[in-house]
């Protein structure tokens, strides 16, 4: 154990403590206790940057399982460093926001238990360098936005926001330790690092593929990428603390991080940058179309973040281009890891910002309904202030940080249709197109945003609340996040010294970055695009009540949406129908079942095994024991067709009779006195039941049923006779009776072999036989003597008896 | 003789399914009866019918036949009686109990009519 170790558990060990301390401490708000962890955790690992900006890197190890080599082994590099600060930073601020947001009537020691579960399940995610650590700290990340969505468990929707989340998530998780176990299988290996070191040994190996599509699989459904999206919007039924927190700065970004930690193993593949590029972009175009559509303001923001993740996961993708070229050629395509590493900071700090604007118009008005909300710009000027800074940062208008971001988007998209290789400069030409027009609908939504809110008409009537600006302390985190945001946006090398650049390197293959990122780049190709976004941008929002209605007006029947209801509607009830054909509660079914794969099975083995038939020893046929056989036959037919119960009461004795005298025929006579003896008994029991027991009805059998009947005992009796058959002709070995036969006077003390195994050689088993007799006796004692006490006991026959007289 | 018991061993077992799968209580009951005598001639006809003494100790005798199967029949007999015995009465209360010995019927718990 390390300090960093202690690091990453802190908010798992204070998540049992606070809400301890919740129960017996209840007149300061919770969130105030808790706000000094994340805290101490940020100012912590902002000592890691100076080792992180020179090269080095930091790696504690501590033993769990080494059995199964899973090591709590912890990594600190720029990426993850990143990682880190983003999520104690954005945590620290939350939690302030939190304690303004929440009232103390809710349940605070839940809440905070959850976010602080979530809080060192993220921070385990980011610097785990164990695959297997990784993935339990994921499921953990799973497991606690399952429990925050669904934190107002009262409402309706919230739980089904937070079940589609966790079928989404666990599903990819599942997928990745798939993909995890692959990689382990190609290198040995569960160590990242080491993974990396053995790269070539994966790539020759025939899990490569398999392998990508799992982890691309288990990226894609936790960074909201299409068509996995759709657990995002149905997320934001959770307090906006924790959409702000899980669902646009840390969750979200989880699959991301693993896209870019991975891209040293897959870059090679070609599969790798096409698919992760053209999701990304799909995801993008998708996203920023849907959000103007949107009516309610954190459905906007959730599509608005699917989009952004999407641009994020497509920068990475072209990024992985740099890994087939060298030198200066490669830096080209290393600008795009740079340029995903620093719109992953914008992102969270504007997004961010925007969701806790969200909760504080929230909170002021009563709604998120943009029909309801208009015209608070003067009413809530704080709020109006940080959203123009917020949302223009968003739709990349200068002088904020998303203009810098996205400048450096295009460019890449345009850049990388010159490298030449995997058809990136045929179909790849599609790529900027896609990118400018995704943008065109987020410049679209961004100001729809701010205009919907803050411009119009007032309209107090139509409100729960009567609006107001929202409290200092509300306001103190939107405040410091836009301050960030305008401050990276001017003065970019305080971000792309410290974080872009030992980020992007931990993704890409070359030593050395530069990231630099300007206002002004000339006159190049993505001037003109950013150009071309704002007028068409700018014509699409005047036309904005022309074309949105086409889009709301699209049926149901093609989201995806539509397609993961009717799928958990329909699995349920096809797999109640599938059951039901053979779970039909008759036990003839199951028992026709049993004997049919008996049958089956048999035919099958005697088909592939091959047999012979040795019948050397066989004992010649006597005349007496043929009339015992013809006996036996005779008697067990009958009571196939007996009609009366006492009739087939005297042949099963007569089957039971000629069996002893079998067992006289060849020289057993303890069994045949048991035999006999237990018949009598057996029969006489028989008997004794026999005024009570119900005629030999056949109960209407169809002809179709007793077809099927006869055909099944034939066929058991054929496998019975084969079976027997078969083993008698392969004899293998000599019987182990010869030690019997010769110890039982001079180890035993006896003369009668049988009784001599029964009692001495094999007592154990005469033992159990006897508690087994014991058993029975007492459980017909209890049958007979312990009745139910309810009214329709014995007397529900007897009515029945006396009706039919 | 083996193959011919063997073959009555498959026809006693046809017949024990045979009735096994009826929809009758009692005829079930008869049926296992029947596959445990079946199953005891089996295991005495795999055990091998060689002709031999009875198998008591006498001084310079060493042919007599194989005492371990009869062993295991004579648990097997036990065993199958307590089984039979048990089921029997069983049958015997559920059919006082719920007024049938139909298995089809036997479905779920017995409703209480009150007429």
């Amino acid at each position: 154990m390390s300090w960093l170790h202690i690091a990453v558990l802190l908010p798992l060990i204070s998540a049992l403590l606070i809400p301890v301390l919740y129960r017996f401490y209840k007149r300061i708000h919770l969130g105030w206790f808790v706000l000094p962890i994340p805290f101490v955790l940020f100012i912590y690992f902002l000592s890691y940057i100076k080792p992180t900006m020179s090269g080095q890197y930091t790696e504690q190890s501590a033993a769990w399982m080494p059995q199964i080599g899973m090591n709590f082994d912890i990594y600190v590099d720029g990426l993850g460093l990143l990682f880190s600060l983003l999520i104690t930073g954005i945590g620290s601020l939350v939690v302030l926001y939190s304690i303004s947001y929440l009232s103390e009537k809710e349940q605070l020691g839940n809440f905070y238990c959850y976010l602080l579960i979530f809080m060192s399940a993220m921070l385990g995610v980011v610097l785990s360098d164990n695959l297997l650590v990784l993935y339990f700290f994921w499921e953990l990340t799973s497991f606690s936005s399952f429990l925050l969505i669904s934190f107002w468990r009262h409402k309706e929707k919230s739980l089904y926001g937070a079940m589609k989340s966790m079928m989404i998530t666990v599903f990819g998780g599942l997928s990745l330790l798939g993909g995890f176990i692959l990689l382990h299988q190609a290198t040995g290996s569960w160590r990242i690092r080491e993974i990396i070191s053995q790269v070539s040994d994966i790539q020759s190996s025939p899990f490569f593929v398999l392998a990508m599509v799992f982890i691309i699989l288990g990226a894609m459904t936790k960074s909201a990428q299409f068509p996995f999206y759709i657990w995002l919007p149905d997320a934001m039924e959770a307090p906006t603390p924790v959409s702000a927190y899980l669902h646009s700065a840390t969750m979200v970004k989880a699959g991301i991080y693993l896209i870019a930690r991975l891209t040293p193993i897959f870059a090679v593949s070609q599969g790798w940058i096409w698919t992760v590029t053209a999701f990304g972009l799909v995801t993008l175009f998708w996203g920023s179309l849907n959000a103007t559509k949107q009516q309610d303001l954190k459905g906007i923001l959730a599509f608005s973040t699917v989009s952004q993740l999407g641009m994020i996961m497509s920068m990475l993708g072209i990024g992985a281009v740099s890994y087939h070229f060298e030198g200066a050629d490669s830096q080209l395509y290393v600008a795009a890891f740079s340029a995903a590493v620093f719109h992953l900071i914008n992102h969270a700090t504007f997004k961010g910002a925007l969701f806790m604007i969200t909760g504080a118009v929230d909170h002021a008005t009563g709604t998120r309904d943009i029909k309801k909300l208009g015209g608070l710009m003067t009413i809530m000027p704080i709020s109006f202030t940080l959203s123009i800074i917020t949302s223009l940062s968003m739709a990349g208008v200068p002088p904020f940080n998303g203009f810098l971001s996205k400048e450096q988007f295009l460019e890449s998209m345009i850049t990388v249709t010159d490298s030449g290789i995997f058809n990136l400069s045929s179909i790849g030409l599609l790529l900027p197109i896609v990118a400018i027009v995704g943008s065109m609908f987020t410049f679209v939504y961004s100001f729809k945003f701010i205009s919907e809110i803050f411009l119009g008409e007032y309209t107090p009537d139509k409100l729960p609340h009567k609006a107001h600006e929202a409290s200092i302390l509300m306001n103190i985190s939107p405040t410091i996040l836009a301050t960030l945001v305008i401050a990276i946006g001017l003065f970019p090398s305080l971000v792309s010294a410290p974080f872009v650049e030992p980020a992007a390197k931990a993704i890409a293959n070359v030593d050395t970055v530069h990231a630099e990122f300007h206002m002004w780049h000339g006159f190049t190709p993505a001037f003109f695009a950013t150009l071309l976004i704002y007028i068409i941008g700018a014509v699409l929002l005047l036309t904005f009540n022309k074309w949105v209605p086409v889009l709301r007006k699209l049926p149901t029947a093609i989201t995806l949406n539509h397609w993961y209801d009717q799928t958990g509607r329909y699995t349920p009830y096809y797999a109640t129908q599938i059951t039901r054909t053979y779970m039909t509660g008759f036990i003839r079914n199951n028992l026709v079942i049993i004997f049919f794969m008996m049958i089956a099975i048999t035919f099958v083995t005697l088909i592939f095994v091959p047999f012979s038939l040795d019948f050397v020893k066989v004992s010649p046929v006597r005349l007496y024991e043929m009339i015992s056989v013809i006996t036996i036959i005779v008697a067990a037919t009958m009571i196939m067709f007996a009609r009366s119960r006492l009739f087939s009461i005297i042949m099963l004795s007569a089957v039971g009779y000629s069996m002893a005298i079998f067992f006289i025929f060849f020289n057993a006579p303890d069994l045949a006195l048991t035999q006999f003896v237990v018949e009598t008994i057996s029969t006489a029991l028989f008997l004794l039941c026999f005024y009570h027991l119900p005629n030999m009805s056949r109960y209407n059998e169809t002809t179709s049923y007793k077809v099927g009947n006869v055909l099944i005992s034939i066929g058991v009796g054929t496998v019975v006779t084969i079976l027997g058959l078969i083993a008698y002709g392969n004899r293998h070995f000599e019987s182990i009776s010869s030690f019997y036969k010769e110890h039982v006077y001079d180890l035993a003390e006896g003369k009668n072999m049988v009784n001599v195994i029964l009692v001495d050689f094999r007592g154990m088993d005469t033992l159990f036989e006897s508690s087994v007799l014991g058993i029975a006796g007492m459980g017909i004692y209890t049958l007979i003597k312990l009745r139910a006490k309810h009214k329709n006991g014995y007397e529900r026959v007897e009515k029945i008896e006396q009706a039919k007289k | 003789m083996e193959i011919v018991l063997i073959f009555v061993c498959g026809f006693l077992t046809s017949i024990s399914v045979y009735l096994i799968l009826s929809k009758s209580l009692i005829r079930i009951i008869i049926g296992t009866a029947l596959l445990s005598h079946a199953a005891n001639l089996f295991i005495l006809t795999m055990g091998g019918l060689k002709t031999g003494r009875v198998p008591i100790y006498e001084k310079g005798v060493s042919n007599y036949v194989d005492p371990i199967p009869q062993a295991l029949i004579l648990t097997a007999i036990v065993i199958s009686f307590a089984v039979t015995a048990f089921f029997l009465v069983l049958a015997f209360r559920s059919y006082k109990e719920l007024g049938t010995d139909n298995v089809e019927r036997m479905k779920g718990v017995p409703q209480d009519d009150d007429e």
